[in-house]
């Protein structure tokens, strides 16, 4: 356990040490106790931004770490989030059906990106391709559902319902006597906390750990992990597996934040998100994912909020200047400028404590 | 009698199919086989081709002059783009893909706020002629053969000019091209102009046909993507027969199920072709004949 722990800080993260984890349960804990002091309205919205955290993390897994392009994460996206729509409106919100439909809405993008991994990966589907075959699954996908506006999609009590969406359905339910424990408002929000924190520290220690490492090999290349001995397709099936249910979690917690979700929702322009949050914040770390994501939704939020249509163009704008002018990521390329003056400052100001390993 | 008009109608599908695909896929054809550059903002050429034919027409410009500014201002546009952007990223594969859906994204929702969602459209030219129960527009007829004529005139820039003896040279070594003489970053911005000309050239033809809202490009990359990937890089060998297999299998499923299915044909075939043809037609023929 210890050893696990010790995993959190590794050369495949940025921000160590005890001023970076200060901070970090700074923020936690300030997150935490805001709902006691400002408006139901802003936690719900804050809830909105962390949703999308899962999904642009799972694609900084596997285009970032890995180096695979997939412009799939919408589809698992979609999937998880039409599979809750469908559970949820047959099965309500009695017992623990809540719990069990959103279980299901995570094991099956899981399964379909075995399905799909498997596909690419062992069938020899390779760099580019790969973007195309996910984002054509996306698209079938988009497609599919805007087609299902007759009463005969039906499935159980629940109507796909089309280019509308689906709707109403019950939040996420925990009997408990006779008032049951409703995840709506600022529960909903500390459960969605609580779900950042595990899965942003869980991603650093599996990408840390000699997992990561390898991924990392992988993504330097390919050919030179394969001769090494290591099972390149294996390593590129399991990212994207978890990659993708991380997707996964984003669309069911996004069907339950709004309680709908629509074919749109997987369509290029959403398709296209993803990409520019973890682009823009630095694909390689996830500590920049994160921090890009919330903030470019909060971004967004605003530019639409403010009524004008200008939020697309701002993305796109910003897209294409940090692909120009910063490669790495805007948040990365900031965060090593400082630490690189941070160094140099105290090579310069203790000149004697530096000694250069000889031979 | 009712037999052949009954074949008639579904052979002029297939044709108007078979157009729309490779007018669709030839200026991404190209530029992705000339450098290997997957251009995602290809949509948004075909877009502001149309655009410019429509506002160029209505303010009294005669059809095929409209057209041909439509073509050369997307080509234009290309040039400009080639030269502030593309160029800095040829190296950098999955960063020039992110950088053209930038730009994509950009161009559209730039054009929803500059044009409003959509603008007055144009008549199609010609009329229709009747056949049995069936009434065929003369215009979506002739496309066909405008279809056939460009893969023509390409097929004669890129085998007959000097243009395309430097360029077919720059595709097979760009170091051996440039060592012999040939100004390989130059052909790469004629390339790329090219195949934003000719997509605006599509936008052009089918600004008639349609209604230009800033979205379309979306309609259209879909398309013009699956018969670039079923082709392959070589655009002379693949896109033809390419187009053909396409427009069949979607022509089928459309009649049979409707639009939508059609669509979802279409990319269930590219995830396949992906996977059992990774290079695409013109990859297997070249292999088959013992070439690269």
């Amino acid at each position: 356990m210890r050893r696990w722990l010790t995993l959190v800080d590794g050369p495949q993260t940025l921000g160590h040490g005890v001023a970076f984890w200060l901070a970090f349960c700074a923020i936690v804990l300030g997150a935490a106790v805001l709902p006691a002091f400002v408006d139901a309205f802003l936690i719900t919205n804050l809830t909105y931004f962390m949703v999308w955290v899962f999904m642009a993390l799972g694609l900084s897994l596997i285009w970032g770490y890995a180096g695979i392009l997939s412009f799939g994460q919408t589809a698992f996206f979609g999937l998880a989030g039409y599979t809750y729509g469908v559970i949820g409106l047959n099965l309500g919100d009695a017992g623990l059906w809540t719990w069990f439909a959103l279980l299901i809405s995570l094991v099956l993008p899981a399964m379909l990106a075995l399905v799909v991994g498997y596909f690419m990966f062992y069938g020899g589907v390779r760099d580019v391709f790969v973007g195309i075959v996910t984002l054509s699954i996306t698209l079938v996908f988009e497609t599919f559902m805007a087609q299902t506006a007759g009463p005969e999609w039906t499935i159980g009590t629940a109507r796909l319902n089309g280019f509308n969406g689906m709707s109403n359905m019950p939040p996420l339910t925990f009997p408990w006597g006779d008032s049951p424990l409703v995840f709506d408002g600022p529960p909903f929000f500390w459960l969605v906390l609580a779900l950042v924190v595990l899965v942003y520290v869980g991603l650093r220690i599996l990408v840390n750990s000699r997992f990561g490492n390898v991924l990392v090999g992988i993504r330097e290349n390919p050919d030179r992990a394969e001769m090494l001995g290591y099972n390149v397709r294996l390593y590129q099936l399991a990212v994207f597996v978890i990659g993708s249910v991380l997707a996964g979690m984003s669309g069911v917690l996004y069907t339950l934040w709004g309680s709908y979700i629509t074919p749109s929702s997987m369509g290029l322009t959403a398709a296209a998100l993803p990409i520019i949050w973890v682009a823009a914040g630095g694909r390689k770390d996830i500590t920049a994912t994160l921090l890009a994501t919330v903030f470019l939704t909060w971004l967004s939020q605003q530019l639409a909020v403010k009524g004008n249509q200008y939020a697309l163009i701002w993305m796109g704008a910003i897209l294409l200047v940090v692909v120009m002018f910063a490669p790495e990521g805007l948040f990365v390329t900031v965060w090593q400028k400082l630490r690189d003056r941070r160094r140099m400052r105290r090579v310069a100001t203790a000149p004697e404590t530096v000694s250069f390993p000889s031979g | 009698m009712t037999f052949l008009v009954e074949a008639y109608a579904f052979f002029y599908q297939l044709a108007d199919s078979f157009a729309f695909l490779v007018l669709c896929g030839l200026g991404l054809a190209i530029i992705f086989g000339m450098m290997g550059v997957i251009n995602l903002a290809h949509g948004e050429f075909i877009m502001c081709g149309a655009y410019v034919t429509v506002l160029s027409a209505r303010a009294g410009v005669p059809l095929p002059f409209a057209m041909l500014c439509g073509t050369l201002a997307a080509g234009l546009v290309g040039l400009i783009l080639e030269f502030l952007i593309i160029r800095r990223l040829y190296h950098r594969l999955f960063d020039s893909i992110v950088a053209t859906w930038a730009l994509s994204l950009i161009a559209t929702q730039g054009m929803l706020i500059v044009a409003g969602p959509s603008i007055e459209g144009l008549k199609t030219p010609f009329g229709s002629f009747e056949l049995g129960a069936y009434s065929f527009s003369v215009y979506r007829a002739l496309l066909p053969l405008i279809a056939l004529l460009l893969l023509g005139a390409l097929y004669w820039l890129f085998m007959r000019t000097r243009f395309g003896i430097h360029s077919r040279a720059t595709i097979q070594d760009p170091n051996m091209a440039r060592a012999l003489g040939a100004n390989t970053s130059r052909i790469y911005s004629q390339t790329f102009t090219l195949g934003a000309a000719l997509a605006g050239l599509t936008g052009a033809l089918y600004a008639p046909t349609i209604t230009a809202v800033p979205t379309m490009g979306q309609a259209f990359i879909v398309q013009s993507f699956v018969t670039v990937v079923v082709s392959g890089a070589d655009v002379m060998l693949g896109l033809a027969p390419s187009a053909a297999v396409l427009a069949f299998i979607q022509s089928l499923l459309t009649r049979s199920y409707g639009q939508l299915i059609g669509q979802i044909g279409l990319l269930l075939t590219v995830i396949v072709v992906v996977r059992v043809l990774p290079k695409g037609i013109s990859g297997w023929a070249l292999q088959r004949n013992g070439g690269r």
